[in-house]
């Protein structure tokens, strides 16, 4: 149905709509993050819930203290090597469907830690991340704005067909690889089925080496 | 002050080879190194004498002395002891090991100071100094199954690293050196 039409019957007061903008739209409104905070990042993640910045304005006011009853886990910190699986497996326990926001130098990349040897570079290497959000730490605002974001994402997932969400595809994991401790490292270092831009911008590596060498 | 601790300890445990180290910086902060078959009764001595009374043990750390330094290397622990009754302080007591490699043990002084605890398990994780008589020798900040000792001076990481758009110094380093290890594989 084309939109001048939608108008010309709302204006008759006919409500037309599709079971596909019902439901995204439901869920939009809907989704509950998880009451999960690691580093600093997550002062601001409490900022965002409380009155002032109030991310109840977006429907989100419901942190739950369970993964099985949340949607959405909001990364807010540095995740060490020691602490990586433990959110894999809360992701893990996380019904369908399920979101993640990285907030955070350290949860998208490592941020200052990332040449360390305990800190992981990026929850991406083990979980799809839906937003990203940089900063040290993001604003409150810089939050709003990812939810905001993740509200367009969920807006726009079609219910059928190839870019259907992964929780409509019965082929599409949903449970992920958590890694083990192993002797010198975790194992396996990242997950190669979700972390597949690595692999990319590895094999750029050499040039760029060379191009900034002495 | 030091020189008087150091007499008083001496005359109080009999064997206690102690020893001054001194610090040439400005801040002249000397410190006491103890032979650690002593160290025990020498440390509940500092905390117990009615005119020292080193009663706060506010800081415990670990240094990495390698063979190029020193030979043979050691590793070594370094306590700083406060007095809250006498309001004086800081004593700096060194404990050194043997070797760095298999004469790692040293005595724990939590038995004598309780806020040693968790700092002696840190330089546990992380030098891999082994501290006897400790009440619950663990990793702390590492996973237990970790095998290596971090800051060591000679640690290996894993070769993990990944794509930095600016790489220099260091990192630049550790690139390059991730490129020829990419380039041997087969």
């Amino acid at each position: 149905m084309d939109q001048k039409l939608r108008i010309e019957l709302s204006k008759q007061g006919i409500v037309t709509t599709t079971l596909e903008e019902l439901y995204n739209w439901g869920r939009k409104n809907s989704v509950w993050p998880m009451t999960f905070g690691l580093a600093c990042c997550a002062i601001e993640m409490i900022a965002t819930s409380m009155a002032r910045y109030d991310l109840a304005r977006f429907g989100a006011e419901v942190f739950r203290p369970s993964p099985r009853q949340a949607d959405l886990i909001i990364v807010s910190g540095t995740v060490t090597k020691k602490m990586a699986p433990q959110v894999v497996r809360l992701y893990n326990q996380m019904a369908e469907p399920k979101y993640v926001i990285a907030m955070g130098a350290c949860a998208i990349s490592g941020g200052p830690f990332k040449q360390g040897y305990n800190v992981l570079k990026g929850i991406d290497r083990y979980i799809p991340v839906d937003v990203h959000i940089p900063g040290c730490p993001p604003r409150p605002e810089a939050l709003i704005d990812a939810f905001m974001t993740l509200q367009k994402k969920i807006d726009q997932q079609t219910l059928t067909g190839e870019g259907r969400p992964r929780h409509l595809d019965p082929e599409a994991p949903s449970e992920f690889v958590v890694p083990r401790f192993g002797a010198h490292d975790l194992e396996p270092p990242n997950n190669p089925e979700v972390f597949r831009i690595l692999n990319n911008i590895d094999s750029r590596n050499p040039g760029e080496v060379d191009a900034g060498g002495d | 002050m030091l020189e008087e601790i150091k007499a008083r300890l001496d005359a109080a445990v009999p064997g206690c080879r102690s020893e001054m180290i001194l610090n040439g910086s400005p801040s002249g902060q000397h410190s006491l190194l103890l032979d650690s078959a002593h160290a025990v009764e020498a440390a509940t001595f500092l905390r117990d004498h009615a005119e020292l009374r080193f009663d706060y043990c506010s800081n415990v750390t670990g240094v990495d002395w390698l063979e190029a330094q020193h030979s043979p290397g050691y590793l070594e622990v370094v306590y700083h002891l406060y007095s809250m009754e006498k309001k004086r302080g800081p004593l700096v007591l060194r404990l050194r090991t043997e070797n760095r490699t298999d004469k790692v043990h040293l005595p724990s002084l939590t038995p004598v100071w309780r806020s040693a605890e968790f700092q002696e398990r840190e330089i546990f994780d992380l030098y891999g100094i082994i501290f006897d008589g400790h009440p619950d020798l663990r990793r702390i900040l590492m996973w237990d199954e970790f095998e290596d000792h971090p800051m060591r001076k000679d640690y290996v990481e894993p070769d993990d690293y990944e794509y930095e758009p600016t790489a220099h110094d260091d990192i630049l380093a550790k690139a390059k050196q991730h490129a020829m290890g990419k380039s041997q594989e087969p």
